[in-house]
């Protein structure tokens, strides 16, 4: 997995950094705490000079480093950011870097600060704390230079509703010297369908295709996406993924936030996850689903810190995902996993973790190989139970996000 | 990557026309909007005019005459205050204020164009109301253009600022509810139609410094006597600088 703008750091940064408790005050020249400056490395590495980059070219690129002719410097930049309602710190020192010609998705449960944090870096909201900087400026005070080169999206949409599709994005462009054409833009995203349509009776995926439309029709240097392809067909999201996809290839800096996870795993160069006001994971989807075994917070107890494959070494986990009818009995499945045997059965553990995620969903996480798949179909089988799927691949984006921020409903 | 020139606002007169022509256009095509800003005053100036269920102390002036300055202060009443009062608190519950904030209009910008969108709305009105007025026998002095623009003016600065103060404080449906009602009170109460001193009891003395009376007294002031009274421009600025105040200190954008 190419490091992107990073070629400096060790093996250990390719892990998931966790940012770790952090005691950061309102004061920029505060004193932090040796667990803040252990997180910095990941997050705040400064924009890579022309040989590292050409080094960097050199590494095999990875789908989501296609992009490799930007340069990746720094477009947004926050640090310690406070920002209370009511007294309540809702964003509670705040990390977050997000680079040019990147997809940085920032994913969180509900209430988790996402949003809160987006409006600072667009100047909606003032911090009680932290620093943001976007372009290496203040969001607020120099709002007159940012806002023809940032480009928003709100996750209310922000649209008048009394107008029709086109004509408002139309007027958008008219803020602009030099706006992308609009009939061109309205065709990539569909909108000629309904373009003469008022917004108060499109439909939520329609209304948030114009909404993208503004927030790119300026032809941005940023771009903040709060929640993109909310109440969107699969079609409209597929477009709208290669618009934002296309705006990455042209170097623009894309930070989204997001409750779907396929849409991170595709999209994101980098993942930030929220939650309680502060990122507590951060890396490359890859390196999420990788290398992750530290618990979160309120991680899901039964994975083990010490898993042999907990440090996403070579072998690395898979996970086998089963579905089947619920409330099947565990408990002599690890017995009939491979490790086990060729273990002798007895002295190290068997590296395995079986476990029922949900009712009728089986999760067998473990170093997963072709016996593995042969010895659980043969369980099964010996149980007369059919299995609806089964599928293998390493854990995804969902699970390390639930076991990050726990199962329970905000 | 490709070489293009880097992201620019357009020119400020420009945006904030391309807002104020935004604005003008989302009312005019409103019909609920039309039927406050539009329909009310000529149906109340026709009302007044064509039929005398209401008696009238017309001082000497022909009930037209007396009749259509009050008319034209409701107008610049119902688009400054309530129209615009409602459609800012509809855009900024539906987070309009803050998406357009974050273009190069910016926050001025907004309030720029909306400002000129009520003015333009404004010049709408009286064209339709004077039209109908002439149509009723109205003769008015054109020579009380200028001093009839300067009263709409502090008018529409001291009932927009009403209208922010409102719409920046006040739920969406808050706001519905009481620019209508304010708008019903001051119109039967409010010495805007009809002079102040002909109100019942103590309002006679009270409309007088409501922005609402001072307007009606600067309308008529203005085509009547061919001057507006200082007295209601001095109440118009102190509203204007007071609701003003209020708006900039109070307003919320979420």
């Amino acid at each position: 997995m190419r490091k992107e703008g990073d070629p400096q750091l060790g093996p250990i940064a390719t892990h998931l950094t966790r940012v770790v408790h952090t005691q950061v005050t309102d004061r920029d020249d505060a004193p932090r705490t040796a667990a803040y400056d252990c997180a910095v490395p990941l997050s705040d590495a400064p924009a890579i000079d022309p040989a590292q980059a050409a080094t960097a070219g050199a590494v095999p690129a990875s789908p989501a480093g296609a992009a490799a002719s930007a340069d990746h410097g720094v477009a947004v930049e926050v640090r310690g950011l406070v920002k209370r309602y009511d007294g309540r710190a809702v964003v509670d020192g705040l990390d977050l870097v997000a680079r040019q010609g990147a997809i940085t998705a920032v994913l969180g449960p509900n209430g988790a600060g996402k949003t809160t944090s987006i409006e600072c870096c667009e100047g909606l909201r003032s911090p009680d704390g932290g620093t943001v900087r976007v372009l290496g400026r203040d969001p607020i005070g120099d709002a007159r230079f940012l806002r023809p080169r940032v480009g928003v999206m709100l996750q209310d949409g922000g649209l008048p509703t009394g107008v029709r599709a086109l004509e408002l994005l139309r007027h958008v462009a008219a803020m602009y010297a030099a706006p992308r054409p609009v009939d061109e833009l309205a065709e990539r995203l569909g909108l000629h369908g309904f373009a003469r349509t008022t917004v108060r009776r499109l439909s939520g995926g329609q209304r948030q295709r114009v909404a993208l439309a503004a927030a790119v029709v300026g032809r941005p240097d940023v771009v903040f996406l709060d929640e993109p392809s909310a109440g969107m067909d699969p079609q409209s999201r597929r477009a709208v993924w290669d618009l934002v996809r296309e705006l990455r290839a042209d170097g623009v800096a894309i930070v989204l936030t997001t409750h779907l996870m396929d849409e991170a795993a595709d999209l994101a160069d980098h993942v930030h996850v929220v939650d309680h006001g502060r990122v507590i994971a951060s890396g490359s989807v890859r390196e999420l689903t990788d290398g992750v075994a530290d618990r979160g917070p309120h991680g899901d107890p039964q994975r083990s810190e010490d898993a042999p494959w907990g440090k996403g070494g070579g072998a690395g986990p898979g996970t086998l995902r089963i579905e089947a009818r619920p409330g099947l009995d565990l408990a002599g499945l690890r017995n009939v996993l491979p490790a086990s045997l060729s273990d002798g059965g007895g002295a190290g553990a068997a590296p395995w973790i079986a476990a029922e995620a949900e009712p009728g969903v089986y999760t067998v996480t473990g170093p997963v190989d072709p016996s593995t798949v042969a010895a659980v179909t043969a369980w099964l089988a010996d149980r007369g139970v059919l299995a609806r799927s089964v599928t293998t691949g390493s854990r995804t984006l969902e699970d390390v996000f639930l076991d990050l921020t726990g199962r329970n409903l905000r | 990557m490709t070489v293009e020139t880097p992201p620019a606002a357009a020119p400020a007169v420009r945006r904030i026309a391309a807002q104020a022509s935004f604005e003008t256009r989302a009312i005019l095509r409103n019909g609920e909007q039309l039927l406050v800003t539009i329909v009310l005053p000529v149906l109340v100036l026709v009302g007044l005019v064509q039929t005398s269920f209401l008696e009238l102390d017309t001082q000497g002036y022909s009930r037209i005459d007396f009749v259509t300055p009050g008319v034209l202060a409701l107008a610049v009443m119902s688009t400054a205050f309530t129209s615009q009062a409602i459609a800012t608190a509809f855009d900024r519950r539906n987070g309009v204020l803050r998406l357009m904030a974050t273009t190069p209009l910016g926050r001025t910008g907004l309030l720029a164009g909306k400002v000129l969108g009520v003015l333009a709305v404004e010049v709408v009105q009286v064209a339709v109301i004077a039209s109908v007025a002439v149509a009723l026998g109205w003769r008015p002095d054109l020579g009380a253009l200028p001093a009839v623009v300067g009263a709409g003016l502090l008018g529409t600065a001291a009932f927009t600022a009403l209208a922010l103060l409102l719409a920046g404080t006040l739920r969406a449906e808050g706001v519905l509810a009481v620019a209508n009602l304010v708008l019903v009170l001051l119109t039967v109460g409010g010495g805007v139609l009809l002079p102040a001193e002909q109100l019942a009891g103590p309002l006679a003395h009270a409309a007088v410094l409501l922005p609402s009376g001072a307007l009606g007294e600067a309308m008529r002031g203005a085509l009547l006597h061919g001057a507006v009274p200082p007295f209601s421009v001095v109440v118009l600025l102190g509203w204007t600088a007071a609701l003003g105040a209020g708006a900039a200190r109070l307003f919320r954008w979420h």
